[in-house]
């Protein structure tokens, strides 16, 4: 089982953030903004909400997590890394020669569950795990995490309309809604609103919270566990960059690593 | 073909309770008695591959076996990412089932025409490529594909094909083999997938010296078997129901040339490749009138070697 820290998933949360800019530095990386945006979600998912045991990755009664925004893996790597499901020093190897630790989410990482970095893919496969529980009577649970721009992808809209029919409640779904993709703002490239609707319409049970507030986040992810035939969505309302000023609600750091200074400059803002 | 596959697989999931069965809404009058007999590993996922595929790398990954089944390009083409990253890189255990193998569904237009899948399919990492030549090995390699632990792709033709092998093929296929349907001296056809019964009958009914082999993996092809060929044949003909770039054929000309760089031939033999030339048909017809108009024909002066 996965021990909570002796810190807040606040603190948790704020190293990650950490951790995420280190290495975004050091590899000259894209894509830190959506690693940011999330950073809070994975914070409380790995502070005591996931039930997985970094000793044991494969334990048949783990909970799965699967992340589909690949390309923010620094924050997934981060959290596993202080949760210690490997070292911490391994994250100087992020995206370097011969390194495991790939810049789109690498199932040869401990404790992840798949390989992504082509959008659209993680959340089919979600669904086929929690089918796959549903037949087995299994109690885990199964969670994926997708950005708001991938949601473009029809595969996830297969998937979606697919999984209330085989009344797939163990399985929850959270968007990363941090409003911008790669070119543009979500609502000028495909608007995704009304979105909360849209996915009641889906017949599925509907969580809009503030992805930031890890009071909301916790409540969130409870209420998810009631059965009652219906897949869940936590629509988390989130800020790209969030916790570095310079980065937030910014396209640039979609794509920008921070140089030597950016990245002193980021660390003092999350410190403060 | 597809009669033979699934009256295999529910022998299969007797024994095996890890075989489980999508269907993107089609397989009507074939796939009900598998359903009524292994509810619990049966579903009908709705007309959406790209889901099907992502659905059955989930199953894969909590210890089924997972068979995918539609017809034609569906559960390959429309969904070949998904059989890349989530299916083949995860190396995770799914069988790619297609029923309507090259023109099996000629009038039905190109849509239908499932004639590019082993090009696309052959370049990915892990994937097994399967295309049985009549029933029996249609049985066979069910069987093979349920042992076989990883990403594989079986090829079927429609149903009431003929029997080609005349009698049970007693020894189970292992991966790569080789199947020897006639015997001749000095020339052989490369036969794979339906194009077997049209092989068999054209050689009989002229009476030619040739031999003919049966290969129903088109990925890997053991080199053990096949080495011996290229030393023993001065010609070889290869035929198939799929565009020459990138098919059984390319395949073929790829070993020799493997072969041919690490010493073990000395020269490659004489190697005429009989596929479609890069083209589309758009002509109504029946299989075997699609066969014709794409040159997917024998030659009697084919044979002289």
């Amino acid at each position: 089982m996965l021990q909570s820290n002796m810190i807040s998933s606040e603190d948790f949360a704020k190293q990650i953030r950490i951790q995420v800019l280190e290495m975004v530095h050091k590899a000259n990386a894209s894509h830190v903004g959506g690693a940011l945006s999330m950073a809070d979600i994975l914070a409380v998912l790995y502070d005591g909400v996931l039930n997985i045991d970094p000793l044991d990755v494969k334990n048949e009664q783990r909970d799965r997590f699967l992340l589909s925004k690949g390309h923010a893996c620094t924050g997934l790597y981060a959290a596993l890394a202080l949760k210690n499901f490997f070292p911490l020093k391994d994250l100087e190897q992020y995206a370097a020669d011969g390194s495991k630790y790939l810049s789109h989410t690498s199932h040869m990482v401990p404790g992840v569950e798949i390989s992504a970095g082509s959008l659209g893919h993680a959340l089919p496969v979600a669904v086929g795990v929690a089918l796959a529980g549903k037949r087995k009577n299994a109690t885990w649970k199964v969670i994926c995490l997708v950005s708001d721009g991938e949601l473009n992808e029809g595969s996830n809209w297969e998937a979606i309309l697919f999984s209330p029919q085989q009344k797939l409640d163990n399985l929850i779904l959270i968007v990363d809604y941090n409003k911008i993709q790669s070119l543009g703002f979500v609502k000028d490239v495909i608007d995704l609103e009304p979105f909360k609707s849209k996915f009641e319409s889906f017949n599925w049970d509907v969580f809009e919270i503030d992805g930031h507030n890890h009071t909301q986040i916790n409540d969130a992810l409870l209420k998810c566990n009631q059965k009652n035939n219906k897949p869940k969505v936590i629509i988390a309302n989130t800020v790209k960059g969030k916790g570095v000023d310079f980065m937030e609600n910014q396209i640039l750091w979609h794509y920008r690593a921070p140089n030597a200074d950016q990245l002193k400059t980021a660390i003092q803002n999350l410190n403060n | 073909m597809r009669t033979a596959f699934i009256e295999q697989l529910i022998e299969e999931a007797k024994v095996n309770d890890k075989v489980f069965l999508l269907v993107a809404d089609l397989g009507f009058s074939v796939i009900e008695p598998f359903a009524e007999l292994f509810p619990d590993r049966y579903l009908n996922v709705g007309i959406a591959e790209q889901n099907m595929a992502g659905i059955a790398a989930g199953l894969a990954m909590e210890g089924y076996c997972v068979y995918i089944y539609s017809i034609g390009n569906f559960p390959t083409l429309r969904c070949m990412e998904q059989i890349r990253y989530d299916i083949c890189y995860h190396n995770l255990n799914v069988k790619i089932v297609a029923v309507g193998g090259g023109y099996a569904y000629g009038s039905l237009g190109p849509s239908h025409h499932a004639t590019e899948e082993f090009g696309m399919l052959r370049t990915i990492p892990n994937m097994v490529i399967c295309a049985p030549g009549d029933p029996r090995e249609a049985r066979l390699l069910t069987t093979f594909a349920t042992k076989h632990n990883g990403p594989c792709y079986l090829r079927l033709g429609k149903a009431g094909e003929p029997l080609v092998h005349k009698s049970e093929i007693t020894e189970p296929l292992l991966l790569g083999n080789i199947l020897k349907v006639a015997n001749g001296s000095e020339c052989a056809v490369f036969s794979t997938g339906a194009m077997l019964k049209y092989v068999t009958d054209f050689v009989n009914d002229n009476k030619l010296d040739a031999s003919v082999y049966s290969f129903p993996f088109i990925k890997p092809i053991d080199v053990q078997f096949l080495l011996p060929l290229f030393k023993k044949y001065k010609k070889i003909i290869t035929i198939e129901e799929h565009q020459a770039s990138g098919g059984f054929g390319s395949a073929i000309l790829e070993y020799a040339n493997e072969m041919l760089n690490d010493a073990q031939i000395e020269q490659i033999p004489f190697i005429k490749r009989i596929a479609i030339k890069d083209k589309f048909y758009s002509t109504s017809g029946s299989q075997q009138y699609l066969r014709n108009l794409a040159g997917l024909t024998l030659d009697v002066a084919d044979f002289n070697v």
